[in-house]
């Protein structure tokens, strides 16, 4: 569905991504894990459009989105959920949920079908978005990214910062979505969580993506994680 | 005449130079909260919204209300469409870069001002206003039969005056509704907030730079249209709004369209004011140095937010 080839990225002369690859599937979680800097989140700004490729490609089903000019890659079906939420804070809950529904020509019933989802952001409709709790916040960018509807939803450290029962909230939509045939792609940091989640697991180390494998594989080898991630 | 009355005739004067600074201004805060840039073109746009103004009124003839009428519609959209050229062929490729913007501006407005030295020369020519009546305003003394009315030899305004009020404050009412309430108001709220994220939710950010930079054009046009029956349009015209504009801008807090309406309030007025009773000089080097004293004692502006 999503696949990355070779891509290579960077901010200016810094390069960061020099070699990803990878393919998430649909009805599947496919877990980004490595230390920081690694380059995680450069891979998820570098689907979205946000960063140009300085070779590689990604393609979405048969539409390579690398080559489209960012605004349109979301409208092919990419939702994103960024690292620190990044809500329009001076805009209300109900207008950021607005911008999500504008993506893709979205309305009443999608609208309908999150706020159900995450029942507290309907009391909180007229609240600016800057005046939430990190909880509440976590559950309007993941919102606002299903108003797209999305074939794909990247998701980049969305429990970070989280209580419990806020982070098993989460966990609970992205098993939704997966069911629901969303192909998620995951930044993690939390080993547990990328165990039970994930459907695979790709480790990425130095910007080159350099293993990939089952949470049962990652289970049985213990000294990948200490490799990759220094756990 | 009396202070009352005479004072009362100075916020009327105060009254119209504030509405169209506040447009004038909020163009600038406009183009500054969504895109960043400081345009410094930014008069020379106004100029150009009074010369071609002028222009559309002489080609149209027939009554000042057509000609006027014209001016309203045809100058604001062609300046929208040259700032949303100059955009195009200078902002969009310095990657919106702060300084760079400054400096291209700065070219553009001179290129603007000598091109319009050359084509429409160095007088000064009035547009009729559409309409232009008289009407006597009334004051009150207490005398011995208690409040009476009266009209003071002296004490009036003209009718298009008050127009210009009037539409001043429906124009930014309409402009106020239109980034609260429509779809495009959200769009440039939302980029203003975040550039990155908004593209991420498929705003084409471009595109709403070249209609923002349109717009804060268009709307100091507009109020040159507004105010060339009263000053006539000249090549050099855009100097002082410029610079009110800027000193609007800081004072309400650079970005706030609420500080920018305040704060146009309180110069426009205070300019009338102190221009009635004094000297127009002595009223700029009030302001000047109230923007003196707002970036030593509150640097934001009075709406601004603190730099994190």
């Amino acid at each position: 569905m999503l696949k990355l080839d070779n891509i290579q990225a960077g901010y200016g002369p810094v390069k960061v991504l020099q070699g990803v690859s990878f393919e998430a599937r649909a009805g599947e979680v496919l877990c980004l894990m490595g230390r920081n800097g690694a380059g995680k989140t450069t891979t998820m700004k570098a689907i979205m459009g946000l960063l140009p490729l300085d070779s590689g490609q990604i393609t979405l089903g048969d539409v390579t989105t690398s080559t489209l000019p960012p605004h349109e890659v979301p409208k092919q079906g990419i939702g994103y959920v960024p690292q620190g939420r990044r809500l329009f804070g001076g805009l209300t809950v109900a207008e950021n949920i607005d911008v999500g529904l504008m993506t893709r020509g979205k309305g009443k019933k999608t609208r309908e079908f999150v706020l159900d989802l995450f029942p507290r952001l309907r009391e909180r409709l007229n609240q600016r978005s800057e005046t939430l709790s990190g909880g509440e916040q976590q559950m309007l960018a993941t919102a606002r990214a299903l108003c797209l509807e999305p074939s794909v939803l990247l998701l980049d450290e969305p429990t970070e910062g989280l209580q419990p029962s806020m982070i098993q909230l989460i966990r609970d939509t992205v098993d939704k979505m997966r069911d629901a045939g969303v192909a998620v792609v995951l930044v993690e940091q939390r080993v547990e969580a990328v165990l039970d989640m994930a459907d695979q697991v790709v480790f990425i180390e130095n910007g080159f993506s350099r293993e990939t494998m089952t949470p049962d594989a990652l289970r049985r080898d213990g000294a990948l994680l200490k490799k990759y991630v220094g756990i | 005449m009396e202070f009352g009355p005479h004072l009362l005739l100075a916020v009327i004067e105060g009254s119209v130079g504030a509405a169209v600074l506040a447009l004038t201004a909020l163009g600038l805060s406009l183009v500054f909260g969504v895109m960043r840039v400081v345009n410094v073109a930014h008069g020379e746009f106004y100029m150009l919204g009074a010369v071609i103004a002028w222009y559309v009124a002489t080609f149209l003839g027939a009554h000042p209300a057509v000609g006027f009428v014209g001016a309203l519609i045809l100058a604001p959209a062609l300046v929208a469409v040259i700032a949303m050229l100059v955009d195009w062929l200078a902002l969009k490729r310095v990657g919106y870069d702060p300084e760079a913007t400054i400096v291209a501006t700065i070219g553009f407005g001179y290129i603007f001002q000598q091109l319009t030295l050359m084509g429409f020369g160095p007088e000064a020519r009035p547009v009729d206003p559409p309409f232009n009546s008289r009407i006597a305003l009334p004051w009150f003394e207490f005398g011995e039969n208690g409040l009476e009315f009266y009209f003071p030899w002296g004490l009036s305004v003209t009718s298009y005056k008050l127009f210009v009020i009037g539409a001043a404050a429906v124009l930014l009412i309409g402009f106020w509704l239109m980034l609260s309430r429509s779809k495009i108001g959200l769009v440039m709220r939302a980029t203003e907030l975040d550039r990155e994220t908004a593209q991420a939710f498929g705003i084409p950010v471009d595109r709403v730079y070249a209609i923002v930079f349109g717009l804060g054009a268009g709307l100091a046009a507009l109020a040159a249209v507004l105010i060339v029956p009263i000053q006539q349009a000249h090549y050099l015209m855009g100097h002082d709004p410029l610079l009110l504009s800027f000193i609007v801008v800081i004072i309400g807090g650079l970005g706030s369209i609420r500080g920018t309406i305040v704060a146009a309030l309180l110069i426009g007025l205070s300019d009338g004011i102190i221009s009635v009773f004094f000297s127009p000089t002595l009223a700029k080097i009030i302001a000047t140095l109230l923007v003196a004293f707002v970036l030593v004692f509150r640097p934001q502006g009075l709406y601004g937010k603190k730099a994190a």
